[in-house]
């Protein structure tokens, strides 16, 4: 992957065929690490599939048997000195409290940490592929204020008109932009 | 500046409309967006897509959604076009430059782009 905002939206895809009605994507940045976390309350995995998560040569597609969208980001951050932990909560174990969070912290200073990239595209992209979806996204950054979005919010607003209507999505962009602007103006 | 209140406007505008985006749909355009799909580059080809058939006025008749793995990951970004009544036809190695060419000349023309399929790439 070209940048980590492909992975966040790999990782979250993977939330959306769990089932998951809501995913919060949280992103931490301070001046030295960025910690990416992707919290679904899809329908969670049992202790021994979490073991195998990371494992390239465990997947849960059919059309071959290699998976690399985990084994990708933890091998991106270990690369930086960082980590990549899992942690789920079966819903067969736990049928009204289920779902995965994956966490990936990146040491930002080391010359192997991949950019960051488009999250404002990654955002767009989630929400074109899953309009019957809930994301909330948050990025703290130490240099702007807070980006935010949480599509309960704009569905409140919405009604009944889709997410994924063009106008709408063009809407998301612009709004993500602007927020991601105001860290220009600050400086 | 995008606010709520402009949200809203868009609301009321598209209230109207809602039975008349979805049914027909006459042409469906898939993108791969798995884990080989992103990596190699399908997150702009999709949104070139979405942009470009709604710029075009098409989309009335064409919906732009997203899949999984389709199989052939060495191919990717891989687009499948299908219509009713027509053969499924697959873009391989697709580019958001391509895009253009795929919604003017296969979308609103009608003849798929025979360059890109992946007819042209197979030995």
């Amino acid at each position: 992957m070209k940048e980590l905002s492909l992975n966040i939206l790999d990782v979250t895809e993977n939330s959306v065929k769990a089932g998951a009605a809501l995913t919060q994507i949280r992103l931490e940045q301070t001046a030295e690490a960025l910690t990416i976390t992707i919290e679904d309350d899809g329908c969670g995995m049992d202790a021994e599939t979490v073991k195998r998560v990371t494992d390239p040569f465990y997947t849960t597609r059919t059309t071959r048997s290699v998976g690399l969208g985990l084994p990708l980001l933890r091998l991106e951050a270990e690369q930086t000195g960082g980590t990549l932990t899992v942690s789920s909560r079966h819903e067969a174990a736990h049928p009204t409290n289920h779902g995965t969070i994956v966490q990936a912290v990146f040491c930002t200073n080391h010359i192997d940490c991949p950019p960051l990239g488009d999250m404002v595209a990654t955002m767009v992209t989630l929400i074109q592929g899953h309009p019957e979806r809930d994301f909330l996204f948050t990025h703290t950054r130490p240099d702007g204020p807070p980006v935010e979005l949480d599509t309960r919010q704009l569905r409140q607003i919405l009604e009944d008109v889709p997410l994924d209507g063009y106008e709408v999505l063009q809407w998301i962009q612009g709004y993500l932009r602007e927020a991601y602007a105001a860290e220009d103006a600050e400086e | 500046m995008k606010t709520l209140a402009e949200l809203q406007a868009i609301k009321d505008k598209m209230q109207g409309k809602v039975s008349l985006r979805e049914g027909s749909g006459e042409k469906r355009v898939v993108v791969g967006m798995a884990t080989c799909g992103i990596a190699a580059g399908a997150r702009p080809v999709l949104n070139a897509f979405v942009e470009q058939v709604n710029e075009q006025g098409l989309a009335g008749s064409v919906t732009v959604t997203q899949t999984g793995c389709i199989g052939i990951c060495q191919y990717e970004p891989v687009v499948e076009v299908f219509e009713a009544g027509q053969e499924k036809v697959t873009y391989v190695k697709m580019t958001a430059d391509k895009v253009a060419r795929v919604v003017e000349e296969h979308l609103k023309g009608g003849t798929p782009v025979a360059e890109f399929t992946i007819g042209n790439y197979k030995a």
